[in-house]
C-alpha cells in the first residue's frame, strides 16, 4: 500500500504544534469542501485532508505514525513494521468523532476501520429519532445535456460500508443502475429510495441515496436551467432578407425562420426544444452572430462600395457620433 | 441488473410539508425551525402547519448539516455561505454564457 504524507496533505512542518495543525485542516477544509469548491478533486482532497487531520490531532495516533521516521515520501510503498500490532495497537485506537467518510487502506491498516460521515456525539439536529435507518448517501452524477432530453440508464458504482461482522466494517464498490429521468437538470437532486447504507443491526431499513445532477460541457450548447441556448452564425444576406435555416437542437435539427432585416445578437425562442419534464417547458435560445465577409477581389470591394451608395447608415448614431 | 427501488426527482413541481422535509433530510423539527427564522429556507403558507417547502429548501437544509458537521460553522454562518455559494452559481453561470 501507499505510504501517506499526512503533514504534506496539511501542508504542516513535521514539528508542527496542535494549533498549527488544527488551523491548517481549518483552512484546507473550507476550501476543499465538496458543498463550496467546485474543483474536480475536491471530494478526494476533502477526504484525504479528514484522514491526516484524524491522524495529526490525536496525540497517540500521531506518535505512533512519526515513529515510522521522517524518510518516507508520498506514494512510496508500505508495510507496517512487524512489532506494530503489539507496539501501538494493542489497546486499539479509537476513530471517530469528526471522521468523514471513508479513509483509505494506510489509515484503515494502521488505526482500524473509520466509518463514514457519523453523526457525532453531542450533535443535536443529526438522525433524532431515526437511528433505526441506515445513512442517507449523497454523490453527484455526470450526464449529458442529451442525458437529460432524452431520458437515460446509467451505471454508478458506489464505496458503500459493508458490516461484516465482528465489529469488522470494510468499504466495497457496488454498482447500481440508475434510470435518468426526461427533464431533469443541474443541481436537481434524485433520491433512490433505500439504496443509501445499511442499518446498524440485521433488519433495519436502508437509508436513501441522494445523487446530485451535473451536467458535462457540451461542444454546442449551454444551458441555464431548462433552456438551451446557442450562438447561430448567419450571413449578412440570410440577416437582411431572411432565411429558413436548418438549426441543431438537443433533439436533432430543425429549421428556424429567420425574418427579413434580423440583427446581430438578436435572440430567436424555439419553443419547448429546451430540457421539458412531465410538467415543465424549456425553450432553445438561437443567438444570431452575424458573421462578415471578407472583401478580397476588385469586384467584393466594389459590391461593399456600392452597398454604402445603397444602403447609407450610422450604427454609432447611438454614441452621438 | 433490475432496478427495484422507487425513483423521485425533487423538482420544481414537488412540495413538502414541515414534518415531511424533517423526515426526507433526517432532522429535527428544530433546525427547520431555526433555518426560517434565520431567512434561510422561506416556505410557503403564513404557519408552520400550512408550511409548503420546495426541493431548494431540501437541498439548502443537507448543506448546511454538512457545513455544520464537517466546518463547524454556526447556524448563522451556514447562512451566510449558502447566500454566497447560491451567488457564487449565478455568476459561473451568467460567465458561462459569456464565453
Amino acid at each position: 500500500m501507499e505510504y501517506k504524507d499526512y503533514y504534506k496533505t496539511l501542508n504542516v512542518a513535521k514539528d508542527a504544534s496542535a494549533e498549527e495543525i488544527k488551523r491548517a485542516y481549518r483552512r484546507l477544509a473550507r476550501k476543499y469542501h465538496p458543498d463550496v469548491s467546485k474543483d474536480k478533486d475536491a471530494e478526494a482532497r476533502f477526504k484525504e485532508i479528514n484522514e491526516a487531520y484524524e491522524v495529526l490531532k490525536d496525540e497517540e495516533k500521531r506518535k505512533a505514525y512519526d515513529s515510522f521516521g521522517a524518510n518516507w515520501k508520498a506514494g512510496q510503498d508500505f508495510r507496517p513494521p512487524p512489532d506494530w500490532e503489539e507496539r501501538f495497537r494493542s489497546g486499539g485506537f479509537s476513530t471517530g468523532g469528526a471522521s468523514t467518510h471513508q479513509f483509505s487502506d494506510f489509515f484503515e491498516s494502521l488505526f482500524g476501520g473509520g466509518r463514514g460521515r457519523q453523526a457525532p456525539e453531542g450533535f443535536s439536529f443529526f438522525d433524532q429519532g431515526f437511528q433505526d435507518i441506515g445513512r442517507d448517501l449523497h454523490a453527484q452524477i455526470s450526464i449529458s445535456l442529451e442525458d437529460s432530453y432524452f431520458g437515460a440508464k446509467k451505471t454508478i458504482t458506489l464505496n458503500r460500508t459493508v458490516d461484516e461482522g465482528g465489529g469488522r466494517i470494510s468499504v466495497q464498490p457496488q454498482s447500481l443502475q440508475v434510470t435518468i429521468p426526461k427533464g431533469v437538470i443541474e443541481g436537481q437532486q434524485i433520491r433512490l429510495e433505500g439504496q443509501g447504507e445499511a442499518g446498524a443491526a440485521r433488519g433495519m431499513a436502508h437509508g436513501n441515496l441522494f445523487l446530485e445532477i451535473v451536467f458535462l460541457p457540451h461542444p454546442v450548447f449551454t444551458v441555464v436551467k431548462r433552456d438551451i441556448y446557442l450562438t447561430l452564425p448567419v450571413t449578412p444576406w440570410e440577416a437582411a432578407l431572411g432565411a429558413t435555416i436548418a438549426v441543431p437542437t438537443l433533439g436533432g435539427k430543425v429549421d428556424l425562420k429567420l425574418p427579413a432585416n434580423s440583427q446581430n445578437g438578436q435572440k430567436l425562442r424555439l419553443k419547448g426544444r429546451g430540457l421539458c419534464s412531465k410538467y415543465q417547458i424549456g425553450n432553445q435560445y438561437v443567438t444570431l452572430a452575424v458573421h462578415v465577409p471578407e472583401a478580397r477581389t476588385a469586384e467584393q470591394k466594389e459590391l461593399y462600395r456600392r452597398m454604402a451608395q445603397l444602403m447609407p447608415f450610422n450604427p454609432r448614431s447611438g454614441l452621438g457620433g | 441488473m433490475m432496478e427495484k427501488y422507487c425513483i423521485t426527482v425533487l423538482d420544481e413541481d414537488m412540495t413538502w410539508g414541515f414534518s415531511e422535509i424533517c423526515t426526507i433530510c433526517r432532522v429535527d423539527h428544530e433546525l427547520v425551525f431555526e433555518m426560517v427564522n434565520e431567512g434561510v429556507l422561506t416556505p410557503e403558507g403564513p404557519s408552520p402547519e400550512t408550511w409548503r417547502f420546495d426541493a431548494m429548501a431540501i437541498k439548502r437544509i443537507q448543506v448546511t448539516c454538512r457545513l455544520q458537521h464537517d466546518l463547524g460553522v454556526n447556524l448563522p454562518g451556514a447562512a451566510l455561505a449558502l447566500d454566497l455559494l447560491d451567488e457564487l452559481e449565478e455568476l459561473r453561470s451568467r460567465l458561462r454564457q459569456m464565453t
